[in-house]
């Protein structure tokens, strides 16, 4: 099994395939009335989180803790970073403490790449900037395959800012691996240049996009990006590139909707589509920790 | 006297590729004649027998660091790199700390380098003061203290009215002015060529007009004035064809590019390696292939290393906060050589690139083994093969994404001024 998980972009689809399964199996754990397993007792798991989060950070700690694994957090405004170390003598020191895993989110891309080298301890990427966020994308396949039972042939359309989201590029890679058709909406601001060699379609008609759609997922739009120009105004973005209901009435009418969260009600999305019955979105955080316990199983589980 | 005897002297200045042999006296070309023509009585020899016999390079773009950086380069250092790697000349960049914007600064580098140096150093004047873009340094009294020619290398002029005056008034010295052609705006952010990869990276990309425009902009002012630009490490297509273009028209403009350039692409980045996080960012395949089509044509006229030394400090970290950089005197030559082996430039017309070029463009001496000149000169091994190993580097820096690359051509002598200096 492999060291570490840094990206859908390193996995094979036999792979993805395994790490579903396995998730699938693990759902089972956080319906028991005693939601606990002693599979990584003993394993200490650090979580060092550069960025703010909520799901995802306490995703993985909720996971590794029903696995029996011990947890810490270190979040970058109570740890060195203040005081200016680097992320690499952050990583030796804490694998001075010999840990079996560190889940790294860090606003710059290639961050966990760059302390997988350097440590020995498995290194999986809870997102790095706008580069990937490979348990997302497995949370949503699992989700996405559970409703529909498949992902070979779907067409999954990926909504809104394609060029800073690394939910994006993790979940293109991710369906495109698994055979699904993926097409990016948004406007040509928000898609970045050379995004068609991933092998996707390129819209900038939210509601022509959709049409065909058997998902959609929408991204979430960052408010300051409107100052750096990339849309004249929220108002503009929201009425163009939010999906309501609207919008929604041109689709097939058993599309399913992905938002890997946190939404901005009423910019991006719509509360009654947010709130609707063909919104998976909190599917994808029960998944995501069904994901994670996977993740963790695999790349700490099967070391004795 | 020495004798180099027995060696393939390749001297664009005089269009000579053949065995001749070279006679020095007193730190100057005393003769050159056709091999075996010169007797050795009385002469130290170096036998060249299967080595080339080049006029020793001149590196018009390199950051020497000193004074202020001493942790990354120092004169020193930096010289010492330029002779292991064939570089009798380095011409320094003005980006020191304090900037090179003051004959003072200017006098400062040049008495380091009579001291410390180990081969020339020619020092380039800040064109504004500060490096800040907003007024003129004192070029005359830059001019008088020494410098070659004038650059905000790495802070690009933005103000295309002090880009205007500063080429309007280089002219009353004969000053050509090195453009580093980036518009600061469109680049902001970025950490590598926007394209392909920095989108599957997720990495902010400097895009490709963001040095086309600049190009653009002072290709038109050097037109409209009627001063020298020089365009530093040029690195797309569409800058060589503006370029290209320029010529044509008869605009007194010339052009550099780096063998970093010519040999990597954005592809480099893909691990992420900071090593090859260089501004102008590597570009495209298409990119190099024009650069090359440029360097062929003679849109291009020389090769700069723009050896850019860090600390590890400034390289082992996440790629959005490493310098921008590489370094490049000890790895020049065998990336330049690959444009012979690979059959697109002759060995005559890849040397004029780093000896009589950038000796016209800066209007010094050397880059010529005329009878004569300063004896300056190279002796290459050119099929021999070595590994790059950046801890062997004389170099401070070991910023080099080449770690680990087969060479093929190594510097077995240089002599400056008519002396081994190194080898």
């Amino acid at each position: 099994m492999r060291k570490d998980l840094l990206g859908i972009k390193d996995l094979s689809s036999r792979e993805i395939e395994v790490l579903l399964e396995t998730a699938e199996r693990f759902k089972e754990v956080s319906e028991r009335e005693i939601k606990k397993v002693p599979t990584l007792r003993g394993k200490t798991i650090i979580n060092l989180f550069y960025e703010p989060s909520t799901r995802t950070r306490t995703s993985f700690e909720i996971a590794a803790k029903r696995m029996s694994a011990d947890t810490i957090n270190i979040s970058a405004s109570s740890s060195s970073v203040v005081k200016g170390e680097t992320l690499l003598d952050t990583a030796r020191n804490l694998e001075a403490m010999n840990p079996d895993a560190v889940v790294i989110r860090h606003p710059f891309p290639g961050a966990p790449h760059m302390i997988a080298k350097e440590i020995k301890a498995s290194v999986i990427n809870g997102g790095d900037g706008a580069h990937e966020h490979p348990s997302q994308a497995l949370s949503d396949l699992l989700t996405v395959k559970e409703k529909k039972g498949r992902i070979e042939g779907l067409l999954i359309v990926i909504a809104g800012d394609i060029a800073h989201s690394r939910v994006a590029r993790s979940n293109i890679l991710a369906f495109k691996k698994m055979g699904a058709v993926v097409r990016v909406v948004g406007p040509p601001t928000l898609i970045p240049y050379g995004i068609e060699d991933m092998g996707v379609e390129v819209s900038y008609d939210l509601g022509e996009a959709i049409k065909d759609a058997d998902v959609i997922m929408m991204l979430r739009i960052q408010l300051e990006r409107q100052k750096g120009g990339f849309f004249p105004s929220l108002r503009e973005y929201s009425a163009l590139y939010g999906l309501n209901l609207e919008k929604l009435k041109s689709a097939r009418r058993d599309v399913v909707i992905l938002h890997p969260g946190p939404i901005n009600r009423g910019i991006e999305i719509a509360p009654e589509v947010a709130d609707g019955p063909y919104s998976l979105i909190l599917n994808q955080v029960t998944n995501g920790l069904a994901v994670r316990m996977a993740i963790f199983y695999h790349l700490l589980g099967g070391k004795e | 006297m020495i004798l180099i005897k027995d060696g393939r002297l390749i001297d664009p200045s005089q269009g000579l590729d053949g065995e001749y042999d070279i006679l020095i006296r007193e730190g100057r070309v005393e003769k050159i004649g056709p091999r075996g023509s010169i007797g050795v009585e009385g002469c130290e020899v170096i036998e060249a027998e299967g080595l080339w016999v080049i006029p020793g390079m001149i590196d018009m773009h390199c950051h020497l660091r000193e004074p202020g950086y001493e942790y990354k380069e120092t004169i020193r250092t930096g010289t010492l790199a330029g002779l292991a790697g064939g570089f009798t000349a380095l011409v320094a960049m003005a980006n020191t700390d304090p900037v090179n914007d003051d004959a003072s600064v200017t006098r400062y580098i040049l008495e380091k380098a009579e001291k410390e140096g180990m081969c020339r150093v020619c020092p380039v004047g800040a064109l504004t003061r500060g490096m800040k873009g907003e007024n003129l340094s004192d070029i005359g009294e830059l001019r008088e203290a020494g410098v070659v020619a004038l650059s905000d290398d790495g802070r690009p002029v933005a103000r295309s009215e002090i880009m205007r005056r500063g080429l309007e008034y280089a002219k009353a010295f004969d000053l050509p002015i090195i453009s580093h052609c980036e518009d600061p705006d469109l680049s902001k952010g970025g950490v590598m060529n926007e394209g392909r990869v920095s989108t599957l990276l997720g990495l902010k990309g400097i895009p490709s007009i963001s040095e086309v425009i600049m190009i653009a902009r002072d290709i038109a002012l050097a037109g409209f004035t009627g001063g020298r630009l020089h365009i530093a490490h040029v690195s797309t297509r569409e800058g060589v064809q503006l370029i290209r273009e320029a010529k044509a028209k008869g605009i007194e403009v010339t052009a550099e590019v780096t063998p970093h350039h010519l040999t990597l692409t954005e592809e480099a980045l893909k691990d992420f390696d900071t090593n090859a996080k260089v501004n102008p960012p590597l570009r495209t395949e298409e990119d190099r292939e024009a650069l090359i089509e440029g360097l062929k044509d003679g849109t291009i006229d020389v090769i700069a290393t723009d050896h850019a030394p860090h600390s590890p400090v400034e390289k082992e970290v996440e790629m959005d906060l490493a310098a921008f950089g590489m370094v490049g005197l000890e790895t020049a030559l065998p990336l330049m050589l690959r444009l012979v082996e690979e059959g697109v430039l002759e060995p005559l017309s890849l040397f004029e690139k780093v000896t009589v070029n950038p000796a016209r463009i800066l209007g010094i001496e050397g880059g010529s083994l005329r009878q004569g000149s300063r004896a300056d000169a190279v002796l290459i091994d050119p099929g021999k093969e070595w590994v790059v190993d950046p801890s062997l580097f004389h170099s401070r820096g070991r910023n080099t994404p080449f770690k680990g690359w087969k060479m093929k051509g190594k510097v077995v002598k240089t002599i400056l001024e008519g002396k081994v200096v190194y080898g």
